[in-house]
């Protein structure tokens, strides 16, 4: 199974600084989810008045059947200087696809666990790293996304069709992410500090865990 | 000498690439070095280039050091994790050699051991951030240096002529802040597109060396073409190529066109990088013609 983790308090203020939607994820039983937490800390936005309107559903990681529930907030959503999702990666990951043009931000690191990993479309992978990088591409996963997991950036290795020169029949997913954040007028996203991928999940594991 | 000095005394700074031997006999290559690399600053030694596995870079550096010449270790993310990658950047300290080039590195997939797992722990930016976080005296666990702390002239490359320009911008910005003091680029065969790029890197405020390959053949051309990600060789250059095969074949009209683009690109850049791929023997003629000697 696979268990997701609030991202810090001070890191989702952060990214809660206009008016936001919420889509929270109570999909599938591999998925552990902090949802006591999760309320808590959405109780909190709504009471700053930040929160413009809140979707809880299930398997938003299925593009058709998350279309169709989106069908009804979309007015919401489309008010909302941004949308916080409390899932697992691969939710994000489809969520910001559907969404192509408002900025997408992941509340959430996903962490693995042994055992069944629940049922994802793979065309949304998520590498269930423990330390969620969506927020700084676009809601494209560098980790899953590009040969080298790269987290800076993209190598040289991008033919001039887009494509990644290890996997040629892949597109380079860096250059996907600075594409759709240049659509969304958000290249600015890229200019973040060096980021350091943080392997020693363990406390994270435990911490999830912990939660549970 | 760290590159950095000459940069900042306004030199136009040359420097030229090598590759290590596959083995351990480096006499020859010592030999050429001495022989072509005189009038060049400083000599680049790739780190197992293009994924193959060779001689490494630090010995070579440090071997052609005591030869009497001005070293660049080149250093990629694929075969270290970060541990070792900063064992390394203190090994090169200890050692003199204070001129680095940080590079992500060719997948392995793309060598000759694509068995091999890749690392990529680290990528160039975070290997520059590195370095600059060593100069402090501190590692990247947070841990004090003894003693005196290393200093690096820190390099990066970039890819000019690449299609994605705004990826390459991005990513040369975070390169400088991570601590990235001067550019090589890949190798620029269409000056125009190369002094558009510099227009836009400009705001970045440090030097820039163009990359320059000595055009072999046509065939040469074609492979780079279909292989080589952000390398674009015209047809004229590679009609040129072909009009007179005895000339092509003895470097001529290599040397033609690489000391043409040297100086098409001089007034914009603040140095050039050749990659000669085993012409080291033509890089007197080609300074030569381009004006640098």
């Amino acid at each position: 199974m696979l268990i997701t983790k609030l991202k810090s308090e001070e890191a989702i203020a952060s990214l809660a600084s206009g008016k936001v939607f919420i889509i929270n994820c109570h999909g599938c039983k591999e998925v552990g989810f902090p949802e006591e937490e999760a309320k808590a800390l959405q109780k909190k936005l709504e009471s700053e008045g930040k929160v413009v309107g809140t979707l809880t559903t299930d398997y938003v990681c299925n593009p058709t059947e998350l279309s169709l529930r989106l069908r009804a907030p979309m007015a919401k959503i489309a008010e909302a200087d941004a949308v916080l999702v409390f899932s697992c990666g691969v939710g994000v990951q489809t969520i910001s696809e559907v969404l192509e043009d408002k900025p997408v931000y992941a509340c959430c690191d996903t962490v693995e666990l042994p055992g069944f990993q629940g049922v994802t479309p793979l065309e949304y992978d998520c590498g269930q790293c423990g330390e969620c990088f969506l927020n700084l591409t676009g809601g494209i996963c560098p980790i899953t996304a590009c040969s080298k997991s790269l987290v800076n950036g993209p190598c040289g290795g991008t033919s001039d069709s887009g494509k990644c020169e290890v996997c040629p029949d892949m597109e380079c997913g860096w250059e996907r992410i600075i594409q759709r954040l240049k659509a969304q007028g958000r290249l600015d996203v890229l200019k973040c500090p060096t980021q350091l991928h943080d392997f020693n999940t363990d406390e994270a594991t435990k911490a999830a865990k912990e939660s549970e | 000498m760290r590159i950095t000095e000459l940069f900042d005394n306004g030199e136009f700074v040359v420097s030229a690439e090598v590759g290590p031997p596959k083995g351990i006999h480096i006499d020859g290559m010592v030999e050429e070095a001495k022989k072509y690399l005189t009038d060049v600053h400083f000599v680049n030694v790739t780190d197992n280039q293009s994924s193959v596995m060779r001689l490494g870079s630090l010995a070579t550096c440090k071997v052609l050091k005591d030869a009497g010449l001005n070293p660049i270790f080149q250093l990629t993310c694929r075969d270290r994790n970060r541990i070792a990658l900063q064992s390394d950047l203190l090994s090169a300290a200890m050692l003199g050699i204070d001129n680095i080039l940080c590079l992500t590195g060719d997948h392995t997939k793309l060598g000759d051991h694509p068995q091999a797992k890749p690392v990529f722990d680290l990528d160039s930016v975070s290997l520059l951030h590195t370095a600059s976080l060593l100069e402090t005296g501190v590692d990247l666990g947070g841990n004090a240096l003894v003693g005196e702390a290393p200093k690096f002239a820190k390099g990066a490359v970039v890819s000019p002529c690449s299609d994605s320009v705004d990826a390459q911008l991005v990513k040369m910005e975070r390169k400088v802040k991570a601590g990235a003091e001067y550019f090589q680029t890949q190798a620029v065969f269409e000056p125009e597109k190369f002094i558009k790029f510099m227009e836009a890197a400009k705001q970045f405020g440090k030097p820039v060396q163009v990359g320059i390959i000595i055009p072999k053949s046509a065939g040469m051309c074609k492979f780079m073409n279909n292989n080589v990600a952000g390398v674009h060789i015209p047809d004229e250059l590679i009609a040129e190529l072909q009009a007179d095969k005895e000339k092509t074949k003895a470097g001529i009209t290599g040397v033609e066109i690489a000391a043409r683009i040297i100086r098409e690109c001089k007034p914009y850049c603040q140095g050039v990088h050749i990659m000669s791929l085993g012409w080291e023997s033509k890089i007197p003629a080609l300074l030569s013609q381009a004006g640098l000697k």
